[in-house]
């Protein structure tokens, strides 16, 4: 019986201790456990989210660090490209050129010769012509005595400048 | 300042603490024989059943050990308040409960052997030994105690306001102490600490405060509510949890049965009550006195349902109470009876109270696990129950 009839003594001071730790926990000492809880949870949070985030821009930069290298690669292609058309178009430009002018320059050659030809042939004429005078001078003056034989060197020298033009 | 000072304290408890044991361990073979000794020498037989009620119930005095015919044991302070004055003496005045006190008209105590005449002995209190008011202290009249000269069983003259330094109210200070010293101890640490992994006492008590945080509030009275009753949840479950750890220390200042006392329970339970009544809500009241999804004839003619609520509403409590004093005097009891074994055969024959003795402090000894477990579990039912009830109290009306 005297197991299960609470004392009132002690019911006095369980209560009053009880009140006072109660109290005196719950001002001083539960709050601030708690909040530096709370605070160093949320800061765990946060740091883990921050990291999380950290990881993600990395990634993206290295994404972003391979699109341009791909992209400078393309670049340096297509550059690569350009220069060989470039050169390509050069050379086949150079040579059309080259042979353009090597035309140009056989044409004025043959042209040239032509020139030097036709000069060269009026000389000749021109030689000829004043032979061709001496010659009746020469003729004139030693045969012109006898007509035959006038007649027979005029023919003959016709003959013969004839030939020499043909 | 403050907390260091406490802790001071603390270690100087601790010393006394190692003192004792050491007294106690040179002691205990000695105090084995002495007990079969002196229940050979006197015939007085060892009463088991006796025993274990002296060491569970509260007492005035806080007795350590006997060594053979001496008893070692703390007198404690008596408070009686008689007509509204406080009458305070030690209780080593009552000769471990032998001989009753008496006093004057002035209220001054009258020594034993000023004791002559009842003339002016204006009342007289005495521990009962039997009885209704059995280890409690109660008036008795000077005709009682010169009639009889021998301990009084019984009284009729009544039982005074008794607010005695009991051994429970000690034991309850020393769990008290041990709860600021611990509790300020690791608030300064946070302090001190902010943002840092926790480190000594801190981390070893930090996972309790975080279960109970969110396995018992959180989970029981919501995310937004349970703040409020965060601080007394966890006052209520380290108070219970290190209380039933300080009662199963075997010796002095352990060793109480406090949170096995019906009186220490009863204030837990009625603050859980009394917190549960002033915050419950109108749909708290709604449910007891018109329960919804309940059949109409059972709330009309015959309120069969409120009825049964309204009992709920008392019951709650109670069944708190009774719960944690009854797993914990249970295991108090259990451990002595076994220890008792010894004793019991070692009365028949001495040498068979030593082979007992293996198998009994066998047995004490996996007692002592199950009641770690049990100190933990209690505390934490009591402190998920307390939770579900405000939980209950504060909970908002939802289709």
């Amino acid at each position: 019986m005297e197991l299960v009839s609470p004392g009132l003594g002690l019911i006095f001071w369980m209560t009053l201790s009880f009140a006072i730790v109660l109290f005196l926990l719950s001002k001083y000492a539960w709050p601030l456990i708690l909040n530096s809880l709370k605070e160093r949870e949320t800061e765990i949070a946060n740091s883990l989210e921050a990291a999380r985030q950290a990881r993600k821009d990395i990634q993206n930069l290295q994404a972003h660090n391979e699109d341009l290298l791909k992209e400078a690669r393309n670049e340096r292609e297509e550059l690569l490209r350009e220069a060989r058309q470039l050169k390509d178009d050069l050379i086949l430009k150079a040579k059309s050129q080259a042979e353009i002018e090597a035309k140009q320059i056989v044409e004025n050659a043959k042209a040239l010769i032509e020139q030097e030809k036709t000069a060269a042939l009026s000389q000749l004429k021109n030689q000829v012509a004043d032979l061709s005078i001496e010659i009746a001078e020469r003729l004139l003056k030693s045969e012109l005595s006898a007509d035959k034989k006038q007649k027979e060197l005029v023919e003959k020298l016709i003959g013969e400048a004839k030939h020499q033009l043909n | 300042m403050i907390i260091r000072s406490v802790r001071l304290l603390f270690f100087a408890f601790l010393f006394f603490i190692a003192g004792s044991v050491s007294a106690q361990h040179s002691n205990g073979e000695e105090e084995n024989t002495s007990a079969t000794n002196t229940t050979t020498a006197h015939i007085e037989k060892f009463n088991a059943g006796k025993m274990i009620m002296d060491h569970i119930i509260d007492s005035y005095e806080w007795h350590i050990l006997t060594y053979g015919e001496k008893h070692l044991s703390i007198p404690l302070p008596i408070l009686i308040l008689h007509e509204r004055k406080l009458v305070s003496f030690m209780s080593s005045a009552f000769q471990h409960g032998h001989s009753p006190v008496f006093f004057d008209q002035n209220f001054d105590r009258i020594l034993p052997e000023n004791l002559n005449s009842t003339e002016n002995i204006a009342f007289g209190l005495a521990i009962m030994h039997e009885g209704k008011h059995k280890s409690k202290i109660a008036y008795i009249t000077a005709d009682d105690y010169l009639l009889h000269h021998t301990i009084i069983e019984n009284t009729e003259a009544g039982m005074p306001y008794d607010f005695s330094i009991t051994k429970n109210v000690v034991s309850l200070w020393v769990g008290l102490l041990i709860i600021l010293w611990l509790f300020f101890g690791i608030a300064r640490t946070y302090k001190k600490r902010q943002g840092m992994a926790p480190k000594g006492i801190q981390s070893a008590l930090e996972p309790f405060i975080v279960f109970i945080r969110d396995d018992i509030a959180k989970s029981s009275i919501g995310e937004h509510k349970h703040e409020k009753y965060l601080p007394f949840l966890l006052t209520i479950f380290f108070f219970i949890f290190i209380n039933n750890i300080v009662g199963l220390v075997p010796f002095f200042p352990g060793g109480a049965n406090l949170t096995g006392n019906i009186a220490v329970t009863m204030v837990l339970a009625l603050f859980t009550f009394f917190i549960t009544l002033i915050n419950s809500n109108k749909n708290y009241w709604k449910h007891i006195f018109n329960t919804p999804g309940v059949p109409w004839w059972l709330k009309f003619p015959l309120p069969l349902m409120p009825i049964v609520e309204v009992l709920g509403v008392f019951t709650k409590p109670f069944v708190l109470m009774v719960r944690l004093f009854a797993n914990i005097t249970a295991g108090h009891i259990v451990t002595l009876g076994f220890i008792s074994l010894i004793f019991i055969f070692g009365n028949i024959n001495v040498g068979l109270g030593y082979g007992v003795s293996v198998i009994s402090v066998a047995f004490a000894i996996f007692l002592a696990f199950l009641e770690l477990l049990v100190a933990l579990i209690q505390a934490y039912v009591f402190t998920l129950l307390s939770a579900l009830y405000f939980g209950m109290a504060t909970e908002e009306h939802h289709e």
